[in-house]
């Protein structure tokens, strides 16, 4: 059955593909050696430089082409959900004893770049970090790794990761692009070396690092794939606003901009540099969602909640959003090109889906009417980012007043916002779901209530939801997964009306027409080591 | 022998008529100005009749059209009809301009003339807090006090207001001084009034005239300072129609394809501060002794 579900896995994959804009252009050409890539990353950095600990996509554009992982998305089919391929292991294991233990073989001969040889020891001290961090060291994605029971490293080139029960969840958490293999010597020392300082076994080696300005690698000479990198080394200069990056890429001081740009910044570089642009667009594993504080009143009551999902017309709204935001698919708690998601008929019967929306407004203001909140006013909170928050926000305002809500917005910058929701010290909050690899089971686990998923901040509490959860964890089954998670979705968003998904956003990528190579992944998280790149200079 | 005659009869009194026909022959500038800004406040305070359209109300059969008959001033990103977004604008940027200046304004007023009657500690207090409030400028005090406060209509009025206030003061201060040191001040004083009467009915009438040309820069000063912290975005919010916050975001977007987007709300902010200010200019020349013989 797991078999199946691959296939129409990579079935789903192969369609994905097919539906995206891609202009790819010298895929059967030779990649050519030699020169600087320099890209701009939309924001000031990272917190810190330790990809364990980050879950901001700024350490990683920064970082990640200093540093190799255990096992990653096929760089060569990136827009894949479920085609992975060794990074330093030599080949991906078939489980034994029953699905259980992962016996993995370390590539011989890989060396860090301060010449030390990379062995199992490593790749195993990485590992612990990142599954139970030690105290005082934080983990940002301990959580995908429940079914972890333990790590071991018999001997230099082997791994061995057993687990507590099999899941499906457990091969697209290892391809983590942020679990960097760090220096076992290193950590050994200083566990939080790796926050301030840079030294992995990537394609690139570190040169320097200027705090909120840029950062350079230079080519690893012994780097393991055979012939990568093609370039001779990169610049990544951070620019936190739109109009500076689209400057830079317009007089060609930079290539590219790994994350996305709105479609007006695509129009008018095509418009002003013609076939000196290239442009890759893909559904992104990313997703506004829309979350009443299920324990402040009056959304504590299930009416109203449901009155907010009704009172918005998804389908008409993603296709006018998309022209002028980041965002374009309409789609349930499982990222769009997921075997796992919803069909347009499984959403069309959940609040906030239905195809009639005259029908579903007249709900929603019987359903005010019924909770005595014809008059409803209250505030949503928001991030003070454009692209799509701000946009999507302002369509919702709209949306809401259509059934006789009053809405306001406190917009702040991302820290405030943060905080107000974990504080819960907001009426309605617009947030995001961003992921890496598209894991639909560990993805949907951010729904769970707050006390089991702690940046879930609806706060509401619901058994139900967190016995289905943990059914569908355990079910190694994917067709009977692909049912729980129907179930799951429609106790989040339709019985319990906790969060609804607003509109999954869309990656558009316009590059300098020279830079070959790079292919475009349902996020921007992935395929970002810059080892496959090659400028047509 | 020769007898002079001294007509000690009163000036006849111009009626209010009189004195606008004088005033608009005098300055005309200054009548421009004035034209402009009773334009402003008629539009903003009268939108609902005015405005063809819902301004909040998207509308995705119209994104970015250009200016037709249909949408005299084009629509932006949303389908929204910029003539209307304006026009509601003028209530936003006048409700802060207003309210910020008379507020500030009669703070400062009442801090000033007080600081001068008074004199001593009370005046050394006064005046070192209001240095303090002054070494920073208007945008970034009032930045500071949105960042504390947060966004939000009353936040930005709160903002805008405490940095004018020392400003009206100062100047307020300046003039109270030499109305302290007049005759009639003493007398009063000697007649044995409260130091509130003396203030209120003596003092703060002769120094309307430099209060009221404040008030007057100060109008357009809140202006622009809303319109600033709007597209900064820490004024007011979206969808709430404000012209700096219509400069923000698809201003900036569409500034090469949809060049109205941008164009029409920065006209509108040049009109209002260039008609607030002529006709400061103008009140300041008109009530001011030396010049209004000229």
């Amino acid at each position: 059955m797991r078999s199946w579900f691959l296939k129409a896995g990579l079935a789903a994959s192969f369609a994905l593909a097919l539906s995206l804009s891609l202009t790819l252009s010298g895929q059967a050409e030779t990649p050519k050696r030699g020169g600087i890539l320099t890209y701009v990353i939309p924001a000031d950095g990272g917190p810190s430089l330790d990809g364990h600990k980050e879950t901001t996509f700024a350490v990683l554009h920064a970082t990640a082409p200093f540093y190799s992982v255990m096992v990653r998305v096929n760089p060569d089919n990136p827009s894949s959900t479920s085609d992975f391929v060794c990074d330093l292991c030599t080949e991906i294991p078939k489980p034994t004893d029953n699905g259980l233990t992962y016996t993995f073989k370390i590539r011989p001969g890989v060396k860090f770049h301060d010449g030390t040889p990379l062995t199992a020891h490593d790749v195993a001290a990485s590992w612990r970090r990142i599954v139970s961090p030690p105290p005082g060291v934080s983990s940002a994605r301990a959580n995908n790794f429940v079914m972890v029971d333990k790590i071991e490293d018999p001997d230099d080139t082997t791994f061995v990761i057993t687990l507590k029960f099999d899941t499906l969840s457990f091969m697209p958490a290892l391809a983590d692009p942020y679990a960097y293999i760090y220096s076992k010597a290193i950590l050994d020392k200083d566990q939080h070396w790796y926050e301030k300082n840079i030294m992995g076994s990537g394609p690139f080696k570190f040169v320097k690092f200027e705090i909120g300005q840029s950062i350079e690698g230079v080519r690893n000479p012994d780097y393991y794939h055979p012939g990568q990198p093609y370039l001779d080394g990169f610049k990544a200069i951070f620019a936190p606003k739109e109009s500076v990056r689209l400057d830079a890429i317009r007089a060609d001081r930079a290539a590219v901009e790994f994350r996305s740009m709105p479609p007006s910044a695509r129009d008018q570089l095509i418009k002003l540099l013609g076939d000196k642009i290239t442009v890759q667009e893909s559904d992104w594993n990313c997703g506004n969602v829309l979350t009443p504080n299920n324990a402040r009143p009056p959304f504590d009551d299930v009416r109203v909640r449901k009155a907010l999902f009704l009172a918005i017309d998804q389908w008409k709204g993603a296709q006018a959003l998309a022209k002028i935001a980041v965002v374009k698919t309409v789609g349930g708690i499982v990222f769009p090109g997921s075997p796992f998601a919803a069909t347009k008929e499984e959403l069309e019967k959940l609040p906030g889906y239905w195809p009639d929306i005259e029908k579903s407004r007249a709900e929603a203001r019987r359903l005010l009417k019924e909770a005595g909140q014809e008059n409803l006013t209250f505030e949503m909170l928001n991030r003070n980012v454009d692209q799509p928050y701000g946009i999507v926000g302002t369509w919702l305002v709209d949306e809401f007043s259509k059934v006789g809500m009053h809405v306001t917005q406190r917009v702040v910058p991302t820290g405030p916002w943060l905080d107000a929701m974990r504080r819960g010290d907001f009426a309605v909050a617009l947030e995001a779901n961003c992921q890496n690899v598209v894991n639909p089971v560990a993805d949907s686990g951010r729904y769970l209530p707050h006390d089991l998923y702690p940046e879930n901040f609806a706060y509401h509490k619901d058994p139900v939801q967190v016995e289905i959860y943990n059914k569908m964890l355990h079910e190694t089954d994917p067709v009977k997964a692909r049912v729980l998670m129907r179930d799951f979705e429609n106790q989040t968003i339709g019985v319990g009306a906790h969060q609804l998904m607003v509109t999954w956003w869309y990656r558009i990528v316009p590059m300098r027409s020279y830079v070959k190579g790079w292919k475009i992944s349902p996020s921007h998280y992935l395929n970002q080591d810059l080892a496959n790149i090659w400028l047509d200079q | 022998m020769s007898t002079t005659v001294i007509d000690d009869a009163p000036l006849p009194q111009r009626s209010y008529w009189q004195s606008l026909m004088r005033f608009c022959q005098r300055q005309p500038l200054g009548t421009f100005g004035l034209v402009l800004v009773v334009i402003m406040a008629v539009t903003g305070f009268s939108a609902e009749l005015i405005a063809p359209y819902n301004p909040t109300a998207n509308d995705f059969a119209a994104m970015t059209e250009p200016p037709s008959w249909q949408h005299l001033l084009g629509t932006d990103q949303f389908g929204r009809d910029l003539m209307s977004r304006i026009i509601y604008g003028a209530r936003t940027a006048l409700i802060v301009g207003m309210t910020s200046a008379i507020v500030g304004g009669f703070s400062g007023l009442i801090l000033g003339v007080g600081s001068a009657y008074f004199g001593g500690t009370t005046d050394l207090i006064i005046q070192r807090l209001s240095d303090i409030v002054m070494a920073f400028p208007l945008i970034i005090m009032a930045l500071a006090v949105v960042a504390i406060f947060g966004p939000g209509v009353q936040n930005v009025i709160m903002a805008i207001t405490i940095p004018l206030i020392p400003r009206c003061s100062r100047v307020v201060r300046s003039s109270a001084l030499t109305v302290r040191e007049m005759p009639y001040v003493d007398a009063a004083r000697a007649c044995g009034f409260g130091a509130t009467r003396i203030i209120m009915r003596h003092m703060v009438p002769n120094v309307m005239a430099p209060f009221l040309i404040m008030v007057t820069s100060f109008v357009g000063q809140a202006i622009l300072a809303e319109a600033s912290l709007s597209y900064l975005g820490l004024g007011v919010q979206e969808p709430v129609p404000a012209w700096g916050l219509m400069l923000q975001g698809g201003a900036e977007e569409y500034a090469s394809t949809a060049p109205w987007i941008a164009i029409f709300p920065g006209v509108a902010i040049m009109l209002a501060v260039l008609g607030i200010n002529l006709f400061g200019d103008a009140m300041r020349d008109a009530l001011d002794p030396k010049l209004r013989e000229r």
